[in-house]
């Protein structure tokens, strides 16, 4: 009896799609099983096609796969965009008393239950969707009592009449299938095991209140949008605060102006959002000012595909802008990931005084996890301010004639900060190119100084701190895959997938695209050296291949739709094949 | 706050590169003049400015600064007031840099209320980059832009405050010495955004909107017994008229809210522990 489950529920926007799938992933959740969501959606708020599904079993799930067990379809089109998914054994839920006649493929089982009549018994046509989760419920002989702590989580502020309606919606749901259909071959079995449940943006927020952030402006923008709808209401309670700007460049301003004023501080957007908050990242960095400046990728250029997948973005990161600034590009590779990422994005800009962009994709951002809560243990935290004078110390820096050196050369690069407030270490800071008391000058001599202090700060950093990579799978493979950002959980799962057929790989997440771990031993060690990511011509490719020397071969997806396990298992494999073609 | 506090403590020992006679002199004095006497002193002022000839003002003042990009010095004083509100923010730019390129923050940042005091040096051309155009160059006004002059009516940047809600609108000429400083220091005193534009003359690129038509042809409110700034009508009336330049306070809302008092962020957000904060667990317990 298979206890691992593909479910899914589908309809237009505007039905709830969202909220639904929330609840049940929920209740897997808190009983015991592990997670994993993904996202389909269209960049419209009503109509159209949207999903929500779920991968559940009791081991770690973190990909996506070309499977679907059971199914609610809301509507034909609902079926129709699955059908490659669908199987022998596989269960669509619709309701036969609609209007639109469901067209289940033959030897598909179908299941109809009236979900909108159920629902008006219980208290409301309104509650269809949970009368189809009671049905989910027994179907995947999964004890339907795991849902009410779901629904009062999602209803409580609307009063306990409309919860109690919706546990009896479920159960409903639940007796018309177990009167009218027999068993099913499914046993979703529960465990003890405790685990929280989130999603990409979410873990960004939270990282950032755990790091102290305590200013965040941003401006709407799929799929960054969630970072802020996370912090509010939430971050207030640490005592931060979040402004909604006019557009992006007064965000990435007025978050600047708050790192100035000596706040942990942040924005978030997407692509066409770091377009337009270049210039003053450029300021950041000539400012060194410490800001954290996330962005969550999704498909461009230009507005591209708002709601789908895509890496693209790596050299913005990496050299948007004018004139040459140095910065650090981080990009967590997990959801959990993103959580310790942010965390650390704010210990770097402060330490080294510089901006750092947060690079995380829209897959990190839409797609939930279950975790150990643990795996986001507060007590880890650790918050460095890096070089922060104050009343007592300011007295080192000052010149002769009583200023603050605010850019003071240093041997590692790094100034004092004083910030407002402290006695005496009044300074200003400009765009401008400028002399060690932060004041405009076009000296040679001094041009030179400060462009290598900024530098200088990139060099001490790789010094003291370690740019690491992940590794999975059999660290003396011949076969090694490397990746950055979102890859990494469909990669893990694709060396299961691989091992079982003999093939042994190699996988390194790489978290950090600057500075960068040296892989020029990893992949000198190797026969075959794969890069895998999400954008058309191997940003991160070509990186490799710059800092090694050596070609690499390419896994390049950009459908808009993120890797699959399976897929991903038949293209390395695919990889292989053409590399022995190539060298017999 | 120390209270023996000299309007020159504020000034930088950076010699001013203006041009002899600019405009902006008077308006910087005035400023610090009108900082030192609300009590303020270098280490809890900030002063941002954006880009210009006018943007300078940063470089050659002595407190807290940051002198930005063009246009975004609006967005970065919400900042740095927000994140720290016992300071004292002081935001600079010109007409170029208030009303063209970042016209769009200017219209939010009035109507946020944010206390701060944004001090615009308008002298009706693009000074920095050598005489063009501006949004309140005058119609038929001839610059290297517009040879046969301008085609395009000016803002009125008083009439935009308004329009958006603003707590505090006053205009000032900068070499009226005492009198500009006691505007700004109204605009400094207000509790909420105080929007003071400066006629500030550029005596190298304008020959028509000049000290001589300032003095002459200024009218200040402060001499009409009658003239009441709480009183909106009156004030648009003023704002508006086509045929005559008010100064002084032209619209005061005595019941503005600021921002950080609305929000409930009047603490000093620099303060951080060493870790999580307290009670960071719960956060993540919201996920179960
Ligand atoms: C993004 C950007 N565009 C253009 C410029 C060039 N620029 C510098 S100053 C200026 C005009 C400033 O005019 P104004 O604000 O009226 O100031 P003034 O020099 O007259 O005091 C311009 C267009 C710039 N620095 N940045
Ligand atoms: S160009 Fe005009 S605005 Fe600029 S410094 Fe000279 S007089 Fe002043």
């Amino acid at each position: 009896m298979p206890s691992d489950l593909n479910w899914a529920i589908g309809g237009e926007a505007g039905d709830g799609i969202d909220s639904t799938g929330k609840i049940f992933a929920q209740a897997l959740s808190r009983a015991g099983r592990h997670v994993f969501t993904s996202k389909d959606f269209a960049s419209r708020i009503r109509g159209g096609y949207t999903a929500y599904k779920i991968r559940t079993s009791t081991e770690k799930v973190q990909s996506v796969v070309d499977r679907l067990d059971l199914l609610v379809a809301l509507t034909q089109r609902t079926i129709d965009e699955n059908l490659d998914e669908l199987h022998e054994e596989s269960v669509i839920i619709y309701d036969g008393e609609r209007s639109w006649e469901a067209e289940i493929p033959d030897e598909i089982t179908g299941v109809s239950v009236p979900l909108k009549s159920l629902a008006e018994d219980a208290g409301g046509a309104i509650m269809a969707n949970t009368v189809a989760l009671g049905a989910a419920c027994e179907i995947a002989s999964f004890p339907i009592e795991n849902l009410d702590e779901s629904l009062e989580k999602r209803f409580g502020d609307k009063g306990s009449k409309i919860v109690e309606n919706n546990k009896d919606a479920a159960r409903l749901g639940r007796d018309h299938v177990r009167e009218n259909y027999g068993e099913f071959d499914y046993e979703l079995e529960t465990t003890d095991n405790d685990y929280v449940l989130l999603n990409g943006d979410e873990a960004i927020g939270m990282g950032a209140i755990a790091a102290g952030c305590r200013f965040y402006a941003g401006y709407p923008i799929t799929p960054a949008t969630d970072v802020m709808h996370y912090l509010i209401g939430r971050i207030e309670q640490y005592g931060g605060h979040v402004i909604q700007a006019e557009d992006e460049l007064s965000a990435i301003n007025m978050a600047l102006g708050a790192a100035r004023a000596g706040a942990r501080s942040m924005t978030a957007t997407s692509g066409p959002g770091i377009d337009l908050m270049a210039e003053t990242f450029g300021l950041a960095a000539t400012s060194e000012t410490p800001l954290v400046i996330c962005d969550v990728m999704r498909s461009g250029p230009s507005t591209g595909m708002p709601t789908k997948q895509e890496q693209g973005d790596l050299n913005m990161t990496l050299y948007g802008g004018h004139g040459e600034v140095p910065r650090f590009v981080v990009a967590p590779t997990t959801i959990s990931e993103c959580f310790h990422k942010t965390v650390e994005a704010f210990n770097l800009a402060e330490k080294y005084q510089l901006p750092v962009y947060l690079v995380s994709d829209l897959a990190l951002a839409v797609t939930e996890e279950t975790f150990d809560p643990m795996e986001f243990d507060m007590d880890e935290v650790e918050v460095e301010r890096g070089k922060v004078v104050d009343d007592e110390t300011v007295d080192e820096w000052l010149d002769e004639e009583g200023r603050f050196r605010a850019h003071a050369d240093t041997e590692d690069g790094i100034s004092p900060r004083s910030l407002p407030g402290t006695a005496d270490g009044a300074h200003m800071s400009t765009g401008l190119e400028h002399d060690e008391l932060g004041r405009r000058t076009e000296s040679t001599d001094m041009r030179v100084k400060q462009v290598d202090k900024r530098q200088r700060k990139v060099e001490t950093a790789r010094e003291r701190e370690t740019f690491d990579y992940r590794e999975f799978g059999d660290p003396a493979a011949e076969t090694l895959v490397i990746s950055w950002g979102s890859n990494e959980g469909a990669l893990v799962e694709a060396l299961d997938i691989l091992e079982n057929e003999g093939i042994d790989v190699r996988v390194l997440s790489v978290p950090y695209i600057f500075p960068r771990p040296d892989l020029t031993e990893e992949v000198e060690a190797a026969e075959d050296v794969i890069v895998v990511e999400c954008n058309k011509t191997g940003q991160f490719a070509d990186l490799i291949e710059h800092d090694v020397l050596t070609r690499v071969q390419r896994i390049n997806k950009y459908t808009g739709v993120r890797f699959k396990a399976d897929e991903l298992a038949e293209e390395i494999k695919g990889a292989l094949a053409a590399d022995t073609e190539v060298t017999a | 706050m120390s209270s023996d506090v000299r309007f020159t403590d504020f000034k930088s020992d950076k010699q001013p590169t203006w041009c002899p006679g600019c405009g902006d002199f008077g308006t910087m004095n005035g400023m610090m003049k009108a900082l030192a006497n609300t009590g303020n002193d270098p280490d809890n002022t900030f002063v941002v400015a954006g880009i210009g000839c006018s943007g300078k003002i940063g470089t050659y003042m002595h407190s807290y600064a940051l002198h930005g990009v063009h246009g975004r010095a609006l967005p970065v004083g919400t900042g740095v007031k927000i994140a720290n509100p016992d300071l004292e923010v002081m935001v600079a730019g010109g007409d170029g840099d208030g009303y063209s390129i970042g016209a769009g923050h200017f219209v939010h940042a009035v109507r946020r209320n944010v206390d701060m005091t944004y001090v615009v040096m308008d002298n009706r051309i693009y000074g920095l980059t050598k005489g063009q155009a501006s949004p309140t160059s005058r119609e038929d006004f001839e610059t290297s832009t517009t040879p046969d002059g301008s085609k395009q009516p000016p803002v009125n940047p008083l009439a935009l405050a308004l329009a958006s809600g603003a707590s505090f609108i006053a205009q000032s000429f900068s070499s009226d010495a005492l009198r500009h400083a006691e505007i700004v220091q109204k605009a400094v005193e207000h509790d909420g955004f105080g929007f003071v534009n400066v006629f500030s003359p550029c005596v190298t690129f304008n020959d028509v909107d000049t000290y001589d038509y300032f003095r002459d042809s200024l009218v200040d409110v402060a001499d009409d017994d009658d003239y009441d700034p709480t009183d909106r009508e009156q004030a648009k009336d003023a704002i508006t008229d086509a045929d005559k330049e008010y100064m002084g306070v032209l619209y005061q809302d005595e019941n503005s809210v600021p921002y950080n008092e609305r929000h409930g962020v009047e603490a000093n957000k620099a303060d951080i522990p060493d870790g999580a904060p307290e009670g960071a667990m719960d956060l993540v317990r919201e996920f179960y």
